[in-house]
């Protein structure tokens, strides 16, 4: 339990410079606009604010009141608003219909948008094209980094994802590159930077190009090595059911920008609880990177520990008792609210796992990754589709069907395509669309070798014809390889062998022993080897896009394991789960080195689908 | 907003009044750009066009720095200095892995289905001469204009007036990877150009979710889904209507038409279910409407209220069925959660049972018979019945687990019977209510001595 860090492995960081950088030139855009204001929020932003600043923080520099953007006609009086926003067409074009209306009454206010991270040209160009562009002013606000616990750093950009991967919209590269030019600013100089995908790519590009403009400055660093990693390299891992404590609280409560709110069901109250979950909560520090299995008998170990501090004070005197009420008492209460809280949480997780029958939920995802009985696999999807059960979980596991078997049969396809609209709704066509315009859920197309799909490809870019175009996309979504990638990269440990997840022996216990996480094998085996030599294989089935650069004079020191190159920025384009970081997490405890995750935001198997979703008007 | 610098007068003698709202001029930096400025100055001589402007007019940058402020010149000046870099990191090819020759697509084509090749060279005399461009920015190449872009400086897309220079514009912004810079120079395309325009890919891909954005254009999927921002069901039927003569490809246009049936049964079937006059829907109130249900939920509706009703009934489970061709499997699923809702055995019983030639009633199920068992178990069906159902699944281990799971005792010790295990016949009597029927059941076994047990 908890397994303790090597002796000799380097501390880590300290980003919370991130925040006070954020919230200094919040506050200088803020003082920009003199005089009372009120102050308009993107819901989106709400939470990463209050991670940095706080209402008080605000209303010091002339922020009267704050309302959430909600695309609505506005009530304030106030002669000054200020919006605070993510750049986004839909957003800028509501204040333009809010000034223009306030001009239709002849109402004379000033208007601010900060946009953040980055302004788009787009944006103004709804300005401009709503005659409004003179009386709003526009600034930048570079909040792009938000440090969501001593190693996990969020762009907090769920759209990343959606935007770069579905859409094609490279709008968010700049952005990355930017988030990575501060922490090679103020961490680095990197040494070394590995990755692979086609968006690590031009993030790389964007960042050298950047790094290169900018200034230099000799500094001891803190962060040697970088890998960059697109999501789309492994699409399997974060569609699997997580198991690990803190993937499995973000699966069934979503975690909020390091948040989650426990219902009454966990805190047998009849309030809501919000919790912050970081590394400052000592009973989940303990239990957050394992096996939900193990997590129950933790627990209650430190309740039976806990009642025998408290029992100390039976036959104390009056001098140690005050002692104990002033020493460890609250400590104690402390730890013993934290451990109901997360008693609570198990409960609650147990009896909703147990209602779903999480087990055999298990055993088909788990023969999925395995390629073993993919029929009986079908016919339980198909049972699932049938019986209406969860409308994401159905997708999951047929997304997961379609990754792990490089597609599905045409006739499996169409039959499992029309029972889920019946199932669902027939507006889920567009899902469907977007699904394997992705490549998430698309159809097996017979003995094509990559060479055939290559020229097909080729052929179809000359073909101007509107139906072949949305083809022509759908083929760019790359095949998965994932059978024989997780023979080649042993993905899969060998059946039959027992698995003691209370004594992990590598990363596949974060999936019960069932298949170590595609993306953190890569990032193991990459960093391992120094580099793709001898890879070429498994970068072909991914699609290529791989690259290993070192930096200008650092050359000597990149042989030498000094501190710096043993501490490692892991960047997810496109976003992490949970359970990636643990495995991260694992992997630095056995290499006595320190991963930190630097991800667009931290996503699930919910939340990577429900963005690909169209069901909505 | 404006706020005067008066340091600019100490070393940039133009006439420009300056004033900023950039953001990242905070003391510190400005500080350390000057500092850089100054010393940079000092060995670059080759950019003076930006000294000797003459203009009067304002000039601001797309961030929103006037043409010559402090930080815009500093970063002018900055950034032609090419740092080798003690630091320095190589460049790597991020070309698409698409070929770049014979890569144009047509964006009329996607919405137009219109286009012609575009890649001839417009006469050279439709450009203007390089010598008459006085404004001193009108040289910039298509690099150094997305460099600019790129770097939020001034700029001007006014002199690429020709297709070709256009394009190459658009093929600079695409080779950057800079989103922002792709979409700024498509819309500065879509304003200049009347309607053909030949993109890349990767260009093509922006435009469309720019315009998706702008809801300006739909794709066929596009004006389908406008059918979610239809609330009144009237309205969305008609539109529907209208998608279906959509260009969808062959198994899309099924299912859009099934879109449009169903919501027109659904329309139906709730103008006289509204009422709520029948005998079930006062026992049972509806919680809410049937309409825009999926077919499986409107399926199951109707094997609650309408059970029964004739085939030429729209709503009847039947017509249902038919209409949307339903599996027999599908069918049977939905008809049992409905029917054991309204603990109906006996509708339940008749799903499964199957006469044979001798006229024998047998009972055959499309699903495994333990999944029978957990939906009548998660309906709350009494022992009496879920026996029945236990009783016929053919995995003897599963069987066994299943009867034991929900008490079927007379199973359970049928088979432990069966099995010859006295053993395990005696664990379970601990299980069983004592001198109930189950209990003399199982010591009346044990006392046999006809049957040779295993252990």
């Amino acid at each position: 339990m908890a397994q303790t860090d090597r002796r000799d492995a380097p501390g880590l960081p300290d980003f919370s410079l991130l925040k006070r950088l954020a919230r200094d030139q919040l506050i200088y855009l803020l003082e920009q606009l003199p005089g009372k204001k009120d102050l308009f929020i993107d819901a989106d932003l709400m939470s990463p604010l209050d991670r940095i600043a706080n209402v008080t923080t605000l209303k010091q520099h002339e922020v009267d009141k704050l309302y959430k953007v909600e695309l609505k006609p506005v009530v304030s009086v106030s002669d000054q608003l200020c919006f605070l926003i993510r750049p986004r067409i839909q957003t800028v074009k509501w204040i333009a219909d809010v000034v223009k209306s306030d001009k239709a009454v002849g109402r004379f206010r000033r208007y601010k948008i900060i946009f953040t991270p980055q302004k788009f040209y787009a944006c103004e160009t709804v300005l401009e094209e709503q005659g409004v562009y003179g009386d709003v002013t526009s600034d930048e606000w570079e909040f792009y980094l938000l440090p969501l616990d001593d190693d996990i750093i969020s762009l907090e950009l769920p759209e990343f994802f959606r935007d770069n991967f579905l859409e094609g919209d490279q709008r968010w590269v700049t952005t990355a590159g930017s988030a990575l030019r501060l922490l090679h600013f103020l961490f680095g100089p990197f040494s070394k930077v590995y990755g692979i995908g086609r968006c690590a790519k031009m993030v790389y590009e964007s960042w050298r190009e950047q790094v290169e403009d900018g200034e230099k400055k000799a500094q001891n660093p803190d962060i040697g090595n970088v890998f960059l990693i697109d999501r789309d390299v492994d699409f399997v891992t974060p569609l699997c059911s997580q198991v690990v404590y803190e993937g499995l609280v973000d699966d069934i409560f979503r975690i909020k920008c390091g948040s989650v709110e426990f219902g009454p069901d966990v805190t047998s109250t009849d309030k809501s609880l919000k919790v912050m979950l970081n590394s400052q909560d000592k009973v989940f520090n303990e239990i957050r990177n394992e096996h939900f299995s193990n997590v129950f008998g933790f627990l209650s170990q430190k309740a039976r520990n806990l009642q025998t501090a408290y029992d100390k004070r039976c036959g104390m005197d009056i001098k140690q008792m005050k002692a104990f009420v002033a020493e460890e008492l609250k400590g104690l209460k402390q730890e013993h609210r934290l451990l109901s809280l997360h008693i609570g949480a198990c409960e609650s997780i147990m009896k909703k796992k147990t209602k779903q029958d999480f087990q055999e939920l298990l055993k088909t995802e788990h023969s999925l990754l395995e390629g073993f009985e993919i029929r009986e696999c079908i016919t339980y999807i198909e049972e699932h589709i049938n019986r209406q059960v969860s409308m994401i979980e159905s997708l999951r596991l047929l997304c997961l069907l379609s990754l792990t078997e490089n597609g599905l049969l045409p006739k499996d396809y169409r039959s499992l395509k029309a029972q889920y609209l019946q199932s669902y709704g027939i507006e889920h066509l567009l899902s469907f669309a977007n699904l394997r315009q992705i490549g998430l859920l698309v159809e097996q197309q017979p003995g094509e070798t990559l060479t055939v799909m290559e020229s097909k490809v080729g052929k179809l870019v000359n073909d101007k014809t509107a139906g072949k175009l949305t083809d022509a996309f759908s083929s760019l979504a790359k095949k998965s390889n994932f059978r024989a990638l997780s023979k080649r990269l042993m993905l899969i440990p060998k059946t039959g062998e027992e698995y003691d997840l209370r004594v992990p022996r590598d990363m596949a216990y974060i999936f019960s022993g069932a298949y170590i996480p595609l993306s953190c094998k890569l990032i193991e085996q990459v960093l391992e080897r120094d580099g793709w030599t001898g890879f070429e294989e498994v970068t072909r089935m991914l699609n290529g896009h791989e690259f290993a650069v070192t930096g200008g004079n650092s050359g000597t020191e990149t042989r030498n394991k000094t501190d710096p190159q043993r501490i490692i920025l892991v960047m997810f384009l496109g976003g992490c789960t949970f359970s990636e970081i643990s495995a991260l997490r694992f992997l630095g405890r056995e290499r006595g080195c320190k991963f930190i995750v630097l991800t667009t935001a931290i996503t699930n198997s919910s939340r990577l689908l429900e963005s690909l979703l169209d069901n909505q008007g | 907003m404006t706020r005067a610098k008066p340091e600019d007068d100490d070393w940039n003698s133009s006439k420009i009044h300056a004033f900023t709202f950039d953001d990242d001029d905070d003391e510190f930096t400005k500080l350390k750009e000057s500092k850089r400025a100054v010393s940079s100055i000092l060995v670059d001589d080759d950019d003076d066009d930006d000294d000797d402007d003459d203009d009067d007019v304002e000039k601001v940058s797309w961030s929103g720095e006037p043409v010559g402020s402090i930080s815009w010149s500093v970063k002018e000046t900055a950034s032609s200095i090419r740092s080798g870099g003690e630091h320095g990191f190589p460049k790597i090819n991020t070309a698409p892995s698409l070929p770049k020759q014979g890569s144009g697509y047509s964006l009329s084509s996607l919405f137009k289905a219109f286009s012609e090749a575009s890649t001839r060279v417009y006469a050279p005399e439709l450009r203007k001469p390089k010598s008459e461009c006085k404004d001193y920015f009108s040289d910039w190449s298509p690099e150094e204009t997305v460099k600019r872009m790129r770097k939020g400086k001034v700029y001007s897309l006014e002199r690429f007036r020709s297709l070709q220079d256009k394009l190459l514009l658009l093929d600079e912004a695409v080779s950057a990877h800079d989103g922002n810079v792709i979409t700024a120079v498509l819309i500065y395309l879509k304003k200049s150009l009347s309607k053909e325009l030949m993109v890349r890919e990767i260009a093509l891909r922006h435009y469309v979710h720019y315009l998706k954005e702008m809801e300006e254009q739909k794709t066929l999927l596009m004006q389908y889904k406008e059918h979610l921002s239809i609330k009144d069901e009237n309205q969305r039927r008609d539109f529907l209507k209208t998608c279906m003569r959509l260009p969808f490809s062959q198994d899309d246009a099924i299912h859009v038409q099934d879109h449009y049936t169903l919501l027109e049964r659904q329309i139906i079937i709730e103008a006289t279910d509204k009422k709520g006059e029948a005998e079930i829907f006062k026992k049972f109130p509806r919680k809410a409407s049937i309409l825009n249900m999926p077919i499986i939920t409107t399926l199951y509706y109707s094997c609650f209220y309408h059970y029964g009703e004739s085939e030429g009934t729209f709503s009847s489970p039947a017509n249902i069925r038919s209409t949307f061709r339903i599996s027999e499997k599908q069918y049977i699923l939905t008809a049992l959660g409905a029917r054991a809702k309204l603990k109906s055995w006996f509708d339940v019983d008749s799903l499964f049972n199957t006469k044979n030639w001798l006229g024998y009633t047998k009972k055959r199920s499309p699903i495994g018979f333990h999944r029978v068992v957990d939906i009548l178990q998660k309906n709350n069906a009494p022992v009496q019945v879920l026996k029945d159902y236990v009783s016929l699944i053919d995995d003897a281990e599963l069987k066994l687990s299943l009867a034991q799971k929900y008490k079927c005792h007379d199973i359970v010790i049928e088979m432990y019977r069966d099995l010859k295990d006295r053993q395990q016949l005696i664990v379970y009597q601990g299980k069983v209510e004592r001198g109930s029927h189950e209990d003399r059941k199982i010591d009346q076994l044990l006392g046999n001595m006809q049957i040779r047990w295993k252990n």
